[in-house]
């Protein structure tokens, strides 16, 4: 048993992370949270470098990869904070033409809400009953459908992955904070009542990640729903308590914080929310 | 990513679930809790049991993957854990097998994994708890003695214990965590008084011990005189490391069992119920999978368990009392009769963020020592 990451994976996760600081760092977040637009060419970079394609077979000209890769680039991805309808378009890979490359942009509805529709090609399943709304998170344009639409499970896997990304994120930016911001004429970090903040912040992340880890290994239904369950705390409560770290400046738009809590929030409500977690896992238990 | 075993773990798994399944039925059910020497003989028999089928050393001397399958095994079919062989079998013992001298460890270790003798531990103190770097109890040389004088707090097992690892202070003049000792204590020396104290699920489990002029032997300090504060940190991270396989397993079992409890009294259709309970299993799913992490991540890096074990540690003592909690609200009314099941493991698991370094210190140590925030008070 050797659970933590191979060489591989970690140059993965390296390779990804790089792309990402390049092709979407702070300036280019800033742009896409002007408007609802989604950026086309970054979108084909994300094609060229074989994200969309991470599962597609190799004989399908697609990368090969299983899911604890795929796993590892989507929690870089909500680290990052990178927008568009990711899932989807990966999903919709091998089925949908040009999805693969990043030529054709994808949205699904998944739950109650579809994601990124206005911008996208294609839409699936039928959404044409789906109504604008105007979104909470300004990276993450909105549309409401009225029957929930299905839900699979692999989207939930890599929600799950994006939210263990988001996770990770908002405790590093906790714990900068605490560290450099003084008052009292000392770094708050130096202050318990902030420590142990800081400190629910790691736990609920690293508890968060040994769970999707461990679902993107077995792929069983009941290791994605707690996976989900544990990353949506990880990400929303982690986003709520690195906001409180921040004071004042959390609470601006100026801040990064509020988009990481924006977004975990779009992310947790994916699926119908986590009811059906919390249900198939009870069932298990009767099993 | 991994999480299957290796060809030799599987039948090491399979050859332990087969040996189980032989002994277990023959086992002596168990004794009255408030009857100290016949729980000391159970528990000491099990160990006996596992020592001769060869299992006695899986405690420290084997692979991590190794141990939590042997953990995880023995906890599925029922075994007892470790009782009153905790001390020795998960603190004095890898202590002295880590920091003794050869004659130390020929004399200490083969009685712990035979099951003869029962070690406790002397480590907090009244006044040192939280705070255990400002222990007080004394220990003055004396020729090739120590006369020590003091007292210890919260000792599990002291009734019964043939050995202590204690903690003394040797120079008093030092910084606090430089003069301290560790010494092996016998229970029967001269001035050792052992006082049980009742806990608050009504049961004497632990032990407040008077030392007044105990003579100890020289040849009894584990490491260098001064250096017990290093010595005893290596205790503690195994402590914080893979001490609590079992009990995860067991929890999961309680939790099929509580939900079995609630479908048989119509509770089922509860959907709030139903589903704080379908929360839980999520919790104990990923306790399990951070328990294979921590595992994994010790096979990797060598031997012993590092900080990541306050993670779980604070994780996994809350989460226990959320399941007795949970199992309150399945038993109803019943949750106030003593005689239900899980009510007692309820008022015991309160013990759980307090014992082995309450949450407050572990959010401090995973603050300071894992997140590099800076020292604070």
């Amino acid at each position: 048993m050797r659970f933590q990451l191979t060489e591989d994976q970690t140059a993965l996760r390296r390779a990804t992370r790089d792309l990402l600081e390049r092709r979407f760092g702070e300036r280019e977040r800033r742009a896409a949270a002007g408007g609802g637009s989604l950026d086309r060419a970054l979108w084909r970079t994300l094609g060229d470098a074989g994200f969309f394609a991470l599962c597609l077979p190799e004989r399908d000209g697609g990368v090969g990869l299983g899911f604890p890769e795929a796993v590892l680039v989507f929690e870089e991805a909500g680290r990052a904070l990178l927008t568009g309808p990711l899932i989807a378009t990966l999903r919709a890979a091998g089925e949908v033409p040009g999805a693969a490359s990043g030529e054709t942009v994808v949205a699904a509805a998944d739950g109650w809400t579809v994601e990124w529709l206005a911008a996208a090609d294609v839409a699936r399943p039928d959404t044409a009953d789906a109504v604008a709304v105007r979104s909470v998170d300004p990276l993450t344009p909105l549309h409401r459908v009225a029957r929930a639409a299905r839900v699979d499970p692999v989207a939930v896997l890599l929600t799950a992955a994006e939210q263990l990304g988001t996770a990770v994120r908002v405790c590093e930016l906790a714990v900068q904070h605490a560290r450099t911001r003084e008052q009292f004429g000392r770094p708050i970090g130096a202050f318990q009542a902030v420590q142990h903040l800081c400190a629910g912040l790691l736990v609920r992340a690293e508890t968060a990640r040994a769970a999707v880890y461990a679902a993107a290994v077995t792929g069983a239904r009941t290791d994605i729903a707690a996976a989900r369950l544990l990353a949506d705390e990880a990400a929303v409560d982690g986003a709520r308590d690195c906001l409180q770290v921040h004071g004042g400046m959390g609470f601006t738009w100026e801040s990064e914080v509020h988009l990481h809590l924006k977004r975990a929030w779009v992310r947790a409500g994916r699926g119908g929310g986590g009811a059906a977690a919390e249900e198939a896992l009870a069932a298990a238990l009767t099993a | 990513m991994d999480l299957s075993h290796t060809p030799e773990d599987e039948e090491f798994r399979a050859r332990l679930r087969a040996w189980l399944a032989t002994a277990l039925p023959v086992l002596p059910p168990p004794p009255d809790p408030a009857d100290w020497p016949a729980r000391r003989a159970r528990d000491l028999g099990w160990q006996r049991a596992l020592y001769d089928a060869g299992y006695g050393e899986l405690h420290w001397d084997a692979s991590p993957t190794t141990r939590l399958i042997f953990l995880e095994e023995t906890e599925a079919a029922g075994a007892p854990y470790v009782g009153a062989n905790f001390v020795g079998l998960l603190h004095a013992g890898p202590t002295i097998a880590a920091e003794g001298t050869d004659g130390q460890r020929r004399r200490w270790l083969p009685p712990i994994l035979r099951g003869e003798e029962v070690w406790c531990q002397g480590f907090s103190e009244p006044g040192a708890g939280s705070d255990l770097a400002s222990l007080r109890t004394r220990a003055r040389r004396d020729g090739d003695h120590y006369v020590v004088d003091g007292s210890k707090i919260w000792t599990s097992h002291a009734e019964v214990a043939d050995w202590c690892e204690l903690l003394v202070r040797t120079d008093p003049d030092a910084p606090r965590h430089r003069g301290i000792s560790w010494l092996a204590m016998p229970m029967d020396a001269p001035g050792v008084t052992v006082r049980p104290l009742r806990t608050l699920a009504g049961s004497a489990e632990f032990a407040e011990v008077f030392l007044d002029g105990v003579r100890i032997p020289v040849a009894n300090r584990v490491g260098a005189e001064n250096d017990g504060w290093r010595v005893t940190m290596v205790t503690l991270s195994f402590e914080r490391g893979t001490a609590f396989v079992g009990e995860v397993v067991a929890c999961r079992r309680v939790l099929r069992e509580l939900a079995a409890a609630a479908r048989r009294d119509g509770r089922w259709d509860d959907a709030v119920l139903r589903r704080r309970l379908g929360r839980l299993n999520a919790e104990f799913l990923a306790l399990w999978r951070l328990t294979q992490w921590n595992v994994s991540e010790a096979a990797a890096g060598g031997g012993v368990p590092g900080v990541g074990g306050s993670v779980f540690k604070l994780r996994y003592s809350h989460a226990r009392q959320d399941l007795y909690d949970a199992a309150a609200d399945v038993l109803g009314p019943g949750a106030l009769d003593l005689d239900s099941p899980w009510v007692l493991d309820r008022l015991s698991s309160l013990s759980y963020t307090i014992a082995a370094g309450t949450s407050q210190i572990q959010r401090t140590i995973v603050a300071e020592r894992m997140l590099g925030l800076p020292r604070g008070r």
